[in-house]
């Protein structure tokens, strides 16, 4: 089944050590050849990278990746006014930084929590305007990936606390913590995302006071954040069921009390072991942000429907839209991904 | 700590516990209370009572027919239906395809593994949403019209239409019980026969298998390797074949650390299907979506769809338990 050896030498004999294998090579061979013909002839020799719409017309069997270069500001912004599209492109650049920098274990500090916290603050300022001689721009205008990303980022990072008092909460002595933290947990993962964004687009304005109405975009990020937090406490809950007793016993016998071995002692390992898992999780949230296109938000996804739905020029070659921006998805989560094994391998020679 | 600190420690615990449950029970009580007040002022009326009134919005697809004199009740029972339907196909699809690629992905070939990992990488990070609005475009967009189908297998038509496939049918004047296989038939104006599935049911299963897939794949790698090299080197020994090593001695022992995955992979399978809503399959959340556009009853339509995906989630849950409990090693906890 498996093998241990790798390299060029293995894969000669794995590719034509037997009759068997070379016939199995030859196949995935001519399947490869192909396959990998027909997306090159498509999506490159027959492709229009101008943006020419008659051209992309014209051409038979060829992608016509003109509409990316003709459409890929609102693709990427939204409905953002056009001309202070440089301002979600630098907030995009803050947080990608700031994500990149606490990426590195080094990095984790107690600044980062008040470096991210600026960077937040950073993020809604420069959206919003309003200050700074920058005009404001309402969040209903907020689009592209701005919005996957700051969806993403806050609503994990609002999502973060709640999953760590739900994770405590369904490991504590009290039956009745217990209960509603596990009952908040199962019914939360018991249901689609879907349906609590509907909750929070329809129902979270029955509590306002008539006539003023929270923004739809809060409203979407309190659901995103009451789904994504039962998710975490489930990952954290985890972690801390991985510490060994031994560990709480022992800072008990020091004289620590309840809360401060939680604080000192146990949390500080749990977390560590669950850091790909949240990573995992990141990744998950990204993806999940696209469903706030059916709630009437227009994110990355969403964006693509208003930069093409409405332009009947282009609205041919959505297929090419389609892929560009599942393009930038896949970046996003194959990176994080990525960097989710290799922080597992990191953590993991720390503790051998 | 003394016992009279600790006694003292426990009644607090319990007053804190009791205020505890006040304030959840108070605070759910008053945000109930508030909303009912709100609909009222705004002179909406709420309540179940709809459910028996007609629907005025109808179904196109399904096992149980529904039109707009229909009641609501019956709506959201389709709904349902629509959803078990496109759900257990998916679950079927995806357990056997990502299987394959999981096992694929540890071949001993590195063409074969290098594809199956492509396929797992592409799938699973790009979102479900975009790639099933994709596949409702190219089926709508990309494939021939209904009168000029492809075959991709014989008796198996593909087009704008939809997917054509051979299916099970009574004869004439027969009963309940399918006497033979009925062949999708090309005539001029298109497939006839056969089961005809909609465009919309295509993209939401073929979806839903791709993408499930290749998570059922990696559930199925990291449970083949958590079977230790010396269960496969022992199996070696004994003269086994490949496939056999894989069916008698890796599979039995992968499936303990498979199922309980496999189970929370099943259940997010069925949420997803929920996404059908965008692309216009009408099952549960797509029916309780046109319903709240209709009458404007969110809450109930709501509390009906999360308590039938609870019901479900408990059901696949209560399924799949029993069966890790028949492949658990016997005496293990």
């Amino acid at each position: 089944m498996r093998n241990a050896a790798q390299g060029p030498v293995a894969w000669r004999s794995e590719l034509w050590g037997s009759p068997l294998r070379v016939l199995a090579t030859v196949l995935l061979l001519a399947l490869l050849a192909w396959g990998g013909f027909h997306a090159i002839e498509w999506g490159v020799l027959h492709a229009v990278f101008r943006p020419d719409a008659e051209a992309c017309r014209a051409v038979q069997h060829g992608a016509c990746w003109g509409v990316v270069a003709e459409k890929w500001r609102p693709m990427l912004f939204g409905r953002f006014p056009y001309e202070e599209q440089w301002r979600p492109a630098i907030a995009v650049a803050v947080l990608s930084a700031v994500t990149v920098l606490s990426a590195w274990p080094r990095s984790w500090r107690w600044w980062l929590a008040p470096l991210w916290l600026a960077a937040l603050l950073l993020f809604v300022l420069l959206m919003r305007g309003g200050v700074a001689g920058l005009a404001p721009v309402p969040t209903s205008r907020w689009g592209g990936l701005p919005l996957t990303i700051g969806l993403a980022v806050v609503g994990l990072a609002l999502a973060f606390p709640l999953a760590l008092l739900l994770a405590l909460g369904r490991r504590s002595g009290w039956p009745v913590v217990r209960t509603l933290s596990a009952s908040y947990i199962e019914l939360v993962r018991g249901v689609p995302l879907i349906s609590v964004l509907f909750m929070a687009s329809f129902l979270l304005p029955l509590l306002w006071p008539a006539g003023w109405q929270p923004d739809v975009l809060v409203r979407v990020l309190a659901g995103l954040t009451l789904f994504v937090a039962a998710y975490l406490a489930e990952i954290i809950r985890g972690g801390l069921q991985a510490v060994p007793r031994g560990q709480t016993e022992a800072a008990m016998a020091l004289g620590f009390g309840r809360w401060p071995v939680q604080r000192d002692i146990v949390l500080p390992q749990a977390l560590r072991l669950v850091v790909p898992a949240l990573t995992n999780s990141v990744v998950g949230t990204l993806k999940d942000t696209s469903l706030v296109t059916v709630v009437g938000l227009f994110e990355l996804t969403g964006a693509l429907g208003l930069a093409l739905g409405g332009d009947p020029t282009w609205r041919p070659f959505y297929l090419e839209g389609y892929l560009f921006i599942a393009a930038v998805y896949w970046l996003l989560c194959f990176g994080l991904s990525r960097y989710s094994v290799w922080l597992e391998r990191r953590l993991g020679e720390g503790a051998r | 700590m003394s016992s009279q600190a600790s006694r003292r420690g426990a009644w607090l615990a319990w007053v804190v516990q009791a205020l505890l449950v006040l304030a959840v029970v108070a605070g759910a009580a008053w945000v109930v209370n508030h909303a009912l007040e709100v609909l009222r002022a705004r002179g909406v009326r709420s309540g179940f009572d709809f459910l028996a009134e007609p629907a005025g919005f109808s179904i196109s697809e399904g096992w149980l027919d529904f039109d707009a004199s229909q009641p609501f009740w019956r709506a959201f029972l389709a709904g349902l239906v629509n959803t078990v339907r496109a759900s257990v196909p998916a679950a079927i699809f995806s357990v056997v395809l990502g299987t394959l690629i999981g096992i694929g992905r540890l071949a001993p070939h590195v063409l074969l593994r290098g594809i199956c990992t492509a396929y797992v990488e592409l799938l699973r990070n790009v979102p479900l949403l975009v790639q099933l609005l994709m596949l409702a475009f190219a089926i709508a967009n990309l494939l021939p019209d209904p009168t000029e189908p492809v075959r991709l297998l014989p008796g198996v038509w593909l087009s704008k239409g939809g997917l054509s496939v051979p299916w099970p049918a009574s004869g004439e004047g027969g009963g309940w019980w399918p006497t033979h296989l009925e062949w999708p038939e090309r005539g001029d104006f298109g497939v006839s026969g056969g089961a005809a599935l909609s465009p919309e049911y295509v993209t939401i299963v073929a979806g839903l298998s791709f993408y499930s897939a290749a998570f059922v794949a990696e559930i199925v790698r990291a449970g083949i390797l958590s079977v230790p090299q010396g269960q496969v080197l022992a199996g070696q020994a004994l003269g086994l074949a490949p496939v056999q090593q894989l069916r008698i001695v890796i599979l039995p022992q992968a499936l303990r650390v498979i199922v309980p995955s496999l189970t929370n992979q099943l259940l997010s399978l069925v949420k997803n299907s929920s996404l059908a809503v965008a692309v216009g399959y009408p099952e549960l959340v797509s029916v309780a979506n046109t319903t709240i556009g209709s009458n404007g009853r969110a809450f109930e339509c709501i509390a009906i769809i999360m308590a039938v995906y609870l019901l479900l989630s408990l059901l696949i849950s209560f399924g799949m338990n029993r069966y890790n409990a028949r492949v658990a090693l016997r005496g293990w906890r």
